[in-house]
């Protein structure tokens, strides 16, 4: 568990591709009568991981995550469709300064990035050549998704600098951002757009069209502020 | 993403959806467009019949719900393509797309002939 409303799971996927950083499947559950169900979730883990790791947000209402994330047990198999999607994809090659946006458990899709980026680039010598940011939004620090694997990323790389937002309850003596993320937050994290960064931002559909409708605003190339929209329903924000 | 995108649940906000569908983008369709095109359609990019305006399918807004999803164009709004799935059949149309540019979706393997 990851927190206590969602989980990671580890997939063993025989004649698996290979993934991008940022792409996802679709998992297709089918009920004893034939009634289906199908969702989409990012891949949590580096394109060089060769196990395929999901981390699912736990919805009550939903169909599919609880299903995933209470019952679901070690050897039972699952219809997978992917990896699908190459335009909300960070490879190495594309380069820096990587400027990650998140809110609740849109960071799937932006740790495989992190975790792509520490794997395939290895000394800081050329971390430094592709520095990166994290902007990350949570509800409270026991919603974080993530908390000890970006601390751990972040302590080993000064490349990598993670800046943190709570909108409900912070941690104790927290000193930081305890709004949600607006213009002029983007504006203090951010590089400037003359740095063309390569912008990625996922999260529920509200705090993504705030966060990239702002940084074109700030001046950066709508070309490079890519997004993903979880829907409302991403339990962040 | 992540998963149960079409379930409406109680906190979400009237910005979130159009109708019953929700606003999610280009991405979102990406898998059931993988049963009709071989190539990656997210990067694939696409003429509004309407406007001209040309953009990777994965920067669209969609509308989107279990049986399918309607690409919009975000710079006149109009329908570009849509895709719904029945219990027959899959259903697509493009009438609001002018022109597809895919990329070529298998590189060709380079051979090297060794004698005969």
């Amino acid at each position: 568990m990851e927190t206590p409303r969602t989980r990671t799971l580890v997939l063993d996927v025989p004649r698996w591709p290979g993934h991008r950083a940022g792409q996802h499947v679709d998992v297709r559950l089918t009920a004893e009568d034939g009634y289906r169900a199908q969702r989409s979730y990012s891949i949590a883990s580096a394109p060089e991981d060769p196990r395929v790791a999901l981390t699912v947000d736990r919805l009550d209402d939903g169909e599919v995550s609880p299903y995933l994330i209470d019952v679901l047990r070690k050897g039972d198999r699952l219809e997978l469709r992917g990896p699908i999607g190459g335009y909300f994809v960070w490879d190495a090659a594309l380069g820096g300064p990587l400027l990650l946006v998140a809110g609740g458990s849109g960071i799937v899709p932006l740790m495989a990035m992190l975790r792509h980026r520490a794997a395939v680039i290895e000394t800081a010598d050329a971390r430094r050549h592709v520095p990166a940011r994290l902007l990350y939004s949570s509800r409270r620090w026991d919603d974080m998704i993530y908390r000890d694997a970006i601390a751990r990323l972040a302590d080993e790389d000064a490349t990598l600098e993670v800046a943190l937002t709570f909108t409900r309850e912070p941690p104790q003596g927290w000193t930081g951002f305890r709004r949600r993320i607006d213009r002029m937050m983007l504006a203090e994290v951010a590089w400037p757009p003359s740095e063309r960064p390569h912008v990625f931002v996922c999260g529920p559909t509200a705090l993504v069209e705030t966060a990239a409708t702002a940084l074109v605003e700030l001046g950066h190339d709508p070309a490079l502020v890519r997004t993903e929209r979880f829907g409302p329903t991403g339990g962040s924000a | 993403m992540n998963g149960d995108k079409t379930q409406a649940s109680e906190q979400d906000s009237a910005d979130d959806h159009v109708g019953q569908a929700l606003r999610l983008d280009g991405n979102f369709a990406a898998g059931i467009l993988s049963e009709v095109f071989i190539p990656d359609m997210t990067t694939t990019r696409g003429m509004c019949a309407s406007c001209g305006a040309i953009r990777p399918l994965g920067a669209l807004p969609v509308y989107g719900r279990d049986m399918g999803v309607v690409m919009r164009c975000p710079t006149c709004d109009a329908v570009i393509l849509r895709v719904t799935r029945t219990p027959r059949q899959l259903w697509l149309d493009l009438t609001g797309s002018r022109v597809l540019l895919m990329a070529d979706p298998t590189p060709p393997l380079i051979a090297r002939a060794d004698g005969s």
